[in-house]
């Protein structure tokens, strides 16, 4: 997290007889104080819930009706975040790099890509699991599977590692470009030599960001992954992800408690993935 | 060695073109799937039609579109001034060291997956509703609430920068002719960063109308004209993943076509933002 600037702080000069300053110091304190009420309370209550349901038997190895474990459905997490980003990185990163690198400043073709990831990144969630539907489901005959779902997946968390890792890329201060090329490294070298290892964090945090985008995604994978309850075997085959799993089982209705306690692990898996996130960028922030 | 980098630079250029690729190709399937129900139903039967009849070939999505509206501008009266009045304290008001936790805390309102919050919606805000307001709980009152909670850090952190891009000259300009430090943050920081602000809302907005979860958890999904904001409604997002399951032939295309109309929702609201974000050189 970049830590903004906060050139002035002049708090001092408060009027405490002055009523409206009062009103307005209140209502924005308020609303704070409400923001944050609701984060504790949404949190809060479901982790009071949940965490006594965590038991032993959420983690069997496979799913049935008597026993709703949450394991398939974390493995298949798991192996579809892999998928997803095995996919979807190096085309963020390579993309970054062609247009903070390669392409010139007055490119049109760069107007271009940029007005499509600006649209990628609007594109509701449902829609994206449409499209994955239409296309790698149906016209590919891929049907629901793993890997019509990290595909679907991919195209939806492309904007966001593009986005980040140009950031990165622009963090990156020019001289370390010059020193390399000084020393006669080609434009290649510089990039993977220098470059990208310095940008490195900054990259890094943005893969985390789509990490957690993966695991609270749902209305894009009921559709393409689909909403098998055991551990998919293959890339073809069809699983679901935590989130689907805690859907399906809120929707069927009978498992309450199942379903705080698979919020209890939503939950951690997210604010572990914010956490290490901010840490590693902090760590792009520290460096430079 | 200069053919390796001219096939780095033409691997980079390719990969580049694969997000115009994505969008082309989406564009495509969609509108290729999508616009022979449209004429086989009629645009103007299917845009103003008031039933919603899969079994009797009968596909008017009025309902539908009316709800998301309903829903959005609900989610938009509820979190748009909490919102904006808590990146107001962000930016101005809390201590540095209360930013530090503050932060990473609305972070996490915007990375909790929306079935989390949609279930939430289900055990707390239903009942909450029911017992407070009466009706029996998934309504339109309960889809906006929920929705505006989700839209939060959306607004926030969109605000929250635009408050910050706002020259310090303003402040110290109010400051100097004598005003206290609330006034000048209100009076003179707030308007400078309206256009920034408006274009928070706007993706807010964009959040909304595509949010499809958790709205369709507590929303009740009747697929009636909305009648009073204690009634049920279906929003199109929620018209789309509730039926696509089952859905064949002409009842198929017709989801597919309701993605069109929320897809050229979405490009409209896209468009405004981007102009609003560059006014506003966010």
């Amino acid at each position: 997290m970049k830590h903004p600037a906060r050139p002035f702080r002049l708090q001092h000069i408060r009027d405490r007889h002055d009523p409206l300053s009062l009103v307005i110091r209140l209502l924005v304190s308020l609303a704070a104080l409400l923001t944050v009420g609701i984060l504790l309370l949404l949190v809060g209550y479901i982790l009071i819930k949940g965490i006594p349901h965590l038991r032993p038997s959420l983690f069997a190895l496979h799913y049935n009706s008597e026993n709703v474990s949450l394991l398939p459905a974390l493995l298949n997490t798991l192996m579809i975040i892999l998928l997803t980003l095995i996919i979807a990185v190096p085309l963020g990163i390579f993309s970054a790099l062609y247009l903070s690198e390669y392409a010139g400043r007055s490119n049109r073709f760069v107007q271009w890509i940029r007005l499509a990831t600006e649209t990628l990144a609007g594109i509701p969630s449902i829609i994206y699991g449409l499209f994955g539907m239409l296309f790698f489901v149906t016209f590919l005959h891929w049907g629901y599977s793993l890997l019509a779902g990290a595909c679907t997946l991919a195209i939806m968390i492309l904007p966001l590692l593009m986005r980040t890792t140009e950031e990165a890329l622009h963090s990156v201060p020019d001289a370390y470009r010059e020193g390399s090329y000084a020393l006669g490294a080609g434009r290649l070298r510089t990039i993977f030599n220098i470059v990208l290892p310095a940008a490195m964090p900054g990259i890094l945090a943005g893969v985390i960001l789509s990490i957690g985008r993966i695991v609270g995604e749902s209305a894009a994978l009921i559709y393409t992954a689909g909403t098998a309850s055991q551990i998919a075997n293959g890339l073809f085959s069809s699983g679901r992800t935590l989130s689907v799993h805690m859907y399906n089982i809120s929707n069927e209705g009978l498992y309450l408690n199942q379903t705080y306690a698979t919020a209890v692990v939503l939950l951690i898996l997210v604010a572990l993935v914010n956490w290490i996130s901010h840490f590693v960028a902090g760590k792009l922030t520290k460096g430079s | 060695m200069r053919r390796k980098e001219q096939a780095a630079h033409l691997l980079f250029f390719l990969t580049a073109c694969i997000s115009i690729a994505a969008v082309a190709l989406i564009c495509f399937f969609l509108f290729a799937n999508g616009i022979p129900a449209m004429r086989q139903i009629g645009l103007f039967n299917f845009l103003t039609g008031r039933v919603w009849r899969p079994s009797n070939d009968l596909y008017g999505l009025l309902p539908m579109i009316m709800g998301s509206l309903y829903v959005t501008a609900g989610a938009i009266l509820l979190g748009v001034p909490l919102g904006v009045l808590t990146a107001l304290y962000l930016a101005h008001f809390c201590s540095r060291q209360l930013y530090r936790y503050l932060k990473p805390l609305i972070d996490l309102l915007a990375g909790i997956p929306s079935v989390v919050y949609g279930f939430f919606g289900i055990v707390v805000l239903v009942p909450f509703v029911r017992q407070t307001f009466g009706g029996n709980g998934n309504s339109i009152l309960t889809a906006s609430l929920l929705l505006g909670i989700m839209i939060l850090p959306t607004i926030i952190g969109i605000s929250e920068a635009a408050l910050r891009a706002v020259p310090v000259s303003y402040y110290e300009g109010s400051l100097a002719l004598g005003a206290s430090h609330e006034r000048s943050v209100l009076f003179a920081i707030l308007p400078a960063a309206k256009s920034g602000i408006l274009a928070g809302v706007v993706l807010g907005v964009g959040r909304a109308i595509g949010e499809t979860m958790a709205v369709m958890m507590v929303a009740g999904n009747q697929t009636r004209m909305p009648a009073g904001i204690l009634a049920g409604i279906r929003t199109l997002t929620s018209n789309i993943a509730m039926e696509m399951g089952y859905a064949t032939d002409l009842h198929r295309e017709a989801l597919i076509a309701t993605a069109v109309v929320l897809f050229v929702f979405i490009l409209i609201i896209n468009l405004s933002f981007s102009l609003l974000k560059r006014r506003s050189a966010l």
